[in-house]
């Protein structure tokens, strides 16, 4: 098919080498954790599993941010809160699935709501028992946020510093709204106390190795599509727009409408990263949409490297495993070294790991070419010589 | 009796539709064209009172400018004199304080922007040579090909291998062949000009906007591109702001002088510089 072959361009070896490990660990990890003993060296306990689960999410996120800011050069300050409200939309799918198993034994009414003695279930609650209709919202409320704020903000051409600021606002914005009890989201305790999902405990290991499938799939696609995304002609323009936004105007294209479209998928994207991190955390109250939240992602990014595909996956990999450490060895010292891991990536590792690697690979490929050049010898003509 | 009058004769004969009707089908008689409207449509751009000041620096003073179908022509004029803002008036990125702006004899360029004005058919090529730096010098030219601008055209189509022959043909008038799969960051400026024009000839505009084609450029290369550009006005448009009287003199077309943002004398180019107040401009007083 014409769509296949026009796509099949981003996907570069690095791209399917990425694709195949991420199919193969959201096989292997669980297999490792569910068939073997605890006691075989190849068994991957469960806490691994859930937190490695935690970090694909992450991973997710940060390369939804990186569609945005690596490709399109939108600076979101904001994307916890996609994420977030992907989380709040999977929370109550959780919550609603309690039924009368809470505190209280209401049938219908969370415990916070019986709490607070409301009487009957909000009306933007209605639909939430169901599945399907969650997964839809996981999907449709941050996208339609980011459609709406980005059709106003691209078409008023709000760009850098200032667009970096109102992200920061939104996702503050809503850090406050989410805090109010009145709001109906569980307030400052949020949403928790999951029991099942789809009818599966939550807490089996079965359930979260399941998730962790789904996580390290759901990654595969998203890489997928950015991947399909940045490798189209679309993909030339986001760049074009990226670096010489008003000359793309001149040549007749809308770069509002490029942005606004990159927003949304990545919206998309960070939504569902969030929605598949609530179960696995078992927890998502209004701390996710902290501003500093968002910007631990961009750290991230950074740090394994803005404008390529694997780079945000890599760098929320190694950041999170570090802090993992980090928090359990120096628990009061993470931030100044998260700050000064920000730094230094910015001095002296501005293309991040990724980057610098892959940079430095074609400088490589460039000067041998270039030296094979000006000796006006080939290759493969000097190999017999060697040979002799 | 009265009431006979308002019956129908029978003997009259039944028309339909009623003579009336007719009436209000004629068209209605259109307002006599003045001649001064009549001149401008047959124009491709018709410039005429423009003025537009930023934060009371009058930019562009009561500036009238006719450009016929197919006619080049040069503008010339000192630092200041409104070359380039005479352009963002054309091409959308700047709206005039006052007056009128025409293309092709009735688009009102006033009233659009930036994106549907090079689509109508207005090509630009900046003072700063302005290519996609990370992009390769071939998907310089896939960008500017004229074909979809919507996002999903975009995403669906490619224009590099639908384009491939258009692409190669620019390539090769350009001179850029050699360095089709190289990056534009890694051109020398001369090249990055001629990719810009590059750009413009994919985009094929009805009419070419040129600021500053042979800025930077050594004498065998400002040779070379006056050679190309008379050439593209064979089939195009073009309006060429310059400052180098060589080059003007090599193009050989009407030329404009600009100042403080009206035009001060129009004619050949000897003309111009034998114009008493083009001197005093240029020379000092």
């Amino acid at each position: 098919m014409i769509t296949t072959r026009l796509f099949a361009r981003g996907f570069t070896p690095g791209i399917v080498i990425t694709l195949v490990l991420l199919v193969a660990v959201a096989i292997l990890v669980p297999v490792l954790n569910l068939a073997t003993a605890p006691a075989s060296p190849f068994h991957v306990p469960t806490y691994i599993v859930a937190l490695t689960g935690k970090y694909l999410c992450y991973a997710l996120l940060a390369l939804a941010l990186d569609l945005v800011w690596g490709f399109a050069g939108i600076l979101s300050l904001g994307h916890g809160a996609f994420f977030a409200l992907g989380g709040y939309a999977m929370g109550m799918y959780l919550m609603r699935q309690i039924g009368s198993r809470g505190v209280y034994g209401n049938p219908v009414l969370p415990d916070f709501m019986v709490f607070l003695n409301w009487k009957e279930l909000p009306w933007y609650w209605l639909g939430f028992d169901q599945f399907w209709f969650a997964a839809l919202m996981v999907v449709l409320v941050p996208g339609a946020l980011a459609f709406v704020f980005g059709w106003f903000a691209f078409r008023s051409r709000v760009t850098g510093v200032y667009l970096s600021i109102i992200t920061q606002a939104m996702t503050y914005a809503l850090l406050l709204a989410f805090f109010r009890n009145d709001m109906g989201f569980g307030g400052n305790n949020g949403l928790t106390d999951f029991k099942d999902i789809l009818g599966f405990n939550v807490q089996a290991d079965t359930t979260r190795a399941a998730l962790f499938a789904a996580t390290a799939l759901a990654l595969a696609l998203g890489v997928a599509v950015t991947a399909a995304i940045v490798g189209s002609h679309f993909g030339k323009l986001l760049i074009a727009v990226r670096d010489a936004e008003p000359r793309t105007r001149f040549l007749g294209y809308r770069p509002e409408n490029v942005k606004l479209f990159a927003f949304t998928v990545s919206a998309v994207m960070a939504g569902i990263a969030g929605a598949l991190y609530v179960p696995q955390v078992g927890i998502i109250n209004p701390g996710e949409f902290a501003p500093a939240n968002s910007i631990e992602v961009v750290v991230w990014t950074a740090v394994g490297g803005r404008g390529t595909i694997i780079g945000p996956i890599v760098g929320a990999l190694t950041v999170n495993a570090g802090k993992s450490w980090f928090t359990g060895a120096l628990p009061e010292l993470w931030l100044f070294a998260l700050g000064g891991l920000f730094v230094a990536v910015t001095l002296f590792l501005p293309r991040g790991i990724v980057g610098t690697i892959t940079h430095g690979w074609s400088a490589l490929k460039a000067r041998r070419a270039s030296t094979t050049a000006e000796d006006g010898t080939d290759a493969s003509l000097a190999q017999p010589a060697a040979g002799e | 009796m009265a009431p006979d009058t308002l019956t129908r004769n029978p003997d009259e004969p039944v028309v339909l539709p009623h003579p009336y009707a007719a009436r209000d089908l004629q068209p209605v008689a259109a307002e006599p064209e003045s001649a001064e409207t009549q001149r401008r449509r047959e124009t491709l751009l018709y410039l005429d009172g423009v003025s537009v000041s930023f934060d009371g620096f009058k930019a562009i003073n009561n500036l009238s400018l006719v450009l016929e179908q197919g006619e080049m022509r040069a503008i010339i004029g000192p630092n200041g004199a409104g070359k380039t803002t005479m352009m963002d008036i054309i091409t959308g990125k700047t709206r005039p304080d006052t007056g009128q702006v025409f293309f092709r004899g009735d688009i009102d360029l006033t009233k659009h922007d930036e994106a549907d004005i090079a689509t109508m058919g207005i090509g630009r090529k900046f003072q700063k040579p302005t290519v996609f730096e990370s992009h390769t010098v071939e998907d310089n030219l896939a960008l500017a090909l004229a074909g979809t601008r919507s996002v999903a055209g975009t995403l669906f189509t490619d224009p590099a291998k639908s384009g491939e022959g258009r692409i190669a043909e620019i390539l090769e008038v350009t001179r850029l062949a050699a360095r089709r799969a190289d990056l534009a960051a890694n051109l020398s400026h001369g090249q990055k000009q001629w990719l810009e024009i590059g750009m413009l000839l994919a985009q094929d505009p009805k009419l070419l906007l040129v600021d500053e084609p042979v800025a930077g450029m050594t004498d065998a290369e400002t040779e070379e591109t006056a050679r190309l550009l008379k050439d593209i006005a064979r089939t195009h448009s073009v309006i060429v702001v310059e400052h180098d009287m060589h080059f003007v003199r090599d193009l050989g077309v009407r030329v404009t002088c600009l100042h403080e943002g009206s035009v001060l004398s129009e004619g050949s180019l000897d003309h111009v510089s034998a114009d008493p107040r083009v001197i005093e401009v240029y020379l000092g007083r």
